[in-house]
């Protein structure tokens, strides 16, 4: 068996005295696609800003690629970083300059590369995504879609090994929904990437995950297959599966 | 043979062959770029042997395909040749990423727009245009609201006036106070050494209470108000309506002059006098400090010049100038944030020009003032 990626060891998270996490461990594997689910406020979105550093966790810890994050150094911590791409729930493009310039900004940051092959990389990362013709584009002038799979394309600019998606098909139609799917399901088939997803749209999950972490009121109810989630005799669960939501 | 080695990977230049060795990817394709560029001829090149490369990312695909693009376009006897007949060796694995990051069926590079000197001043013209009829029509909605405000309470936020006459005026009080003390301070040091000369020192009473009270007192309360309040005016509507705040009380048929301007204006035309008083009065008392403690001036030999110098006719002026600042830094700060395009840039954008349009208004309206002072 493959040794995990990520691992999240006794992860506790704090808002002030608030508590969103409590006592959090979970493996994550390689070339896997894993969904992270539950009701909104049940901690999805503090749980990938923990794994991610955005966050310190009160108590725990997280290893990724072996190495406990939460107590490192910034600049171990920016190698870690040229690893994982990101795709906030918003895209979080900036606006102020184009996609192009978009796209350079990891590559700039953390490589050497000519800029003749900087762009040629751009631009295949945004024929993967069918954005070629919004290269001079400016994210104000995409629409909601685009600016997903232009923020995509940026979080996959560096190759990355894992792929964290913050609710990638919040407020896209269910065709671009699908389609972005269909393409996370291709990195991950094809580029051997890990893929991290919070989500709670039902069909997405059908269609992507490989594993799910549920998560309720801060502790996590479960983690495994799609089909062990559906038969895991635990009503929360069985209940989305039946109904479709929270 | 030449044999280019660099910290962490090899390239081989040999019979014809270019033999990339190791990684192909973005921390080792810099190094391997420079030395396929170092290489004077090519033509000898006719093929990239991938055999021991073990893998590759998009970087290292790219490399691959410009290292081909270039082997065909320098040899004649390649002209013919396509991409698959110059890589060589390649692993399943390394074929497959080229597969999937190949550049061969990219699209052209859409060319940039660039729009001509001539055509831009058109458009700044059109759009200077525009912006007097928007600012016009913007004005009389703002006045028509501020008075039907006074009858109609609903689509306001209650409690709404009493914050922003916190915001605008309470809290410049203490950086209008401190400034005007310094600059009555500044005034009447610089003309009592003057003033002296000629045995006038009694007269920066004189000086002191007209310049205060007709120029300075309102200009640096205006100045600061269009710093402070005229920015967060701008910031807050405009990033309103970046974030469709403005759209959703359109659509709860609630006004946003009504329910986002109308607090402003009546806080903003209520607090400017009283700050601009606040500043007259701290700024004189700055010149008093000189006058008694530099000229040697009694405080009621002051007091009583000063008196002299007072005319109720400047202080209404002042009022009425003080009120028609207050209204072009609101109306100036509502229209760059309604006419906000774009995000974070836009909002930034539309601070700036609203605090600089401000200040410009603000000196404008003062030379006419200046003329119905004379008058």
């Amino acid at each position: 068996m493959k040794e995990p990626i990520i691992q999240v060891n006794n992860l506790t998270a704090k808002y002030g005295e608030k508590v969103v996490l409590s006592d959090i461990s979970v493996d994550i594997y390689p070339e896997e696609i894993t969904v992270i689910l539950g009701p909104s406020g049940c901690g999805k979105s503090t749980f990938l800003k923990n794994i991610l550093r955005l966050n310190q966790p009160a108590e725990g810890s997280v290893n990724v690629f072996g190495d406990n994050i939460t107590i490192m150094e910034e600049d171990e911590y920016e190698k870690v970083l040229r690893k994982i791409g990101v795709l906030f729930q918003n895209g979080a493009l900036l606006n102020s300059i184009d996609i192009f310039e978009n796209l350079s900004i990891p590559l700039e940051q953390h490589t050497s590369l000519p800029s003749e092959l900087m762009e040629k990389i751009i631009r295949i990362k945004l024929e993967l995504v069918n954005l070629s013709h919004a290269i001079n584009l400016k994210p104000s002038e995409l629409s909601g879609g685009m600016r997903k799979r232009a923020a995509l394309a940026r979080a996959i600019v560096l190759d990355p090994e894992i792929l964290f998606c913050d609710e990638p098909s919040a407020g896209l139609d269910p065709l671009t929904s699908a389609a972005l799917d269909e393409l996370i399901l291709n990195l991950k088939n094809q580029l051997k990437m890990t893929v991290i997803i919070v989500t709670h749209e039902l069909a997405s999950i059908h269609r992507i995950a490989d594993k799910i972490i549920f998560l309720d009121q801060g502790k996590m109810l479960f983690y495994g297959t799609v089909d062990e989630a559906k038969n895991s005799g635990i009503e929360e669960i069985v209940e989305f599966f039946r109904v479709g939501s929270f | 043979m030449a044999r280019h080695r660099s910290t962490s990977e090899i390239i081989n230049f040999d019979e014809g062959v270019i033999k990339p060795i190791g990684l192909l990817n973005k921390a080792t394709v810099p190094q391997l770029w420079m030395s396929f560029k170092a290489v004077s001829d090519l033509t000898n090149y006719k093929h990239i042997d991938l055999s021991e490369v073990h893998s590759v990312d998009s970087a290292g695909v790219v490399f691959i395909e410009e290292v081909a693009s270039e082997l065909i376009k320098s040899n004649s006897l390649l002209a013919e040749k396509s991409f698959d007949d110059v890589i060589v060796n390649g692993s399943d694995e390394v074929l497959n990423s080229i597969k999937i990051f190949s550049q061969r069926d990219l699209p052209e590079r859409p060319k940039r727009v660039r729009t001509g000197y001539f055509e831009r001043l058109g458009e700044s013209f059109l759009l200077g245009k525009s912006g007097v009829i928007e600012i016009l029509t913007l004005s009389s909605e703002v006045f028509y609201w501020s008075i039907a405000a006074l009858w109609k309470k609903k689509g306001a936020r209650k409690g709404s006036l009493i914050q922003q006459a916190g915001l605008i005026g309470v809290d410049s009080v203490p950086i209008i106070f401190l400034l005007s003390f310094i600059i009555g301070l500044i005034l009447s040091l610089q003309s009592a050494v003057q003033l002296r000369l000629f045995g006038a020192d009694i007269f920066v009473a004189d000086l002191i209470t007209v310049s205060m009270l007709r120029e300075m007192g309102p200009m640096m309360t205006a100045i600061i108000v269009a710093g402070r309040s005229g920015s967060s005016i701008a910031s807050e509507i405009a990033t309103m309506k970046v974030t469709e705040e403005l759209d959703a009380l359109k659509m709860m048929a609630i006004n946003p002059i009504r329910y986002v301007v109308v607090p402003k204006f009546h806080a903003i035309t209520f607090c400017m006098p009283l700050l601009v008083i606040i500043s007259i009065i701290v700024g004189i008392f700055g010149g008093i400090i000189v006058a008694v403690s530099y000229l040697g001036i009694s405080p009621s030999a002051f007091y009583g010049q000063m008196v002299k110098a007072l005319s109720m006719k400047d202080l209404l002026i002042t009022l009425l100038k003080s009120t028609i600042f207050a209204w072009a830094i609101v109306i100036i700060g509502s229209f760059y944030g309604f006419r906000v395009e774009g995000g974070a840039e836009g909002v930034g954008k539309a601070t700036t020009l609203s605090v600089v349009a401000s200040i410009f208004a603000v000196i404008v309206i003062d030379v006419i003032f200046s003329l119905i002072y004379i008058a």
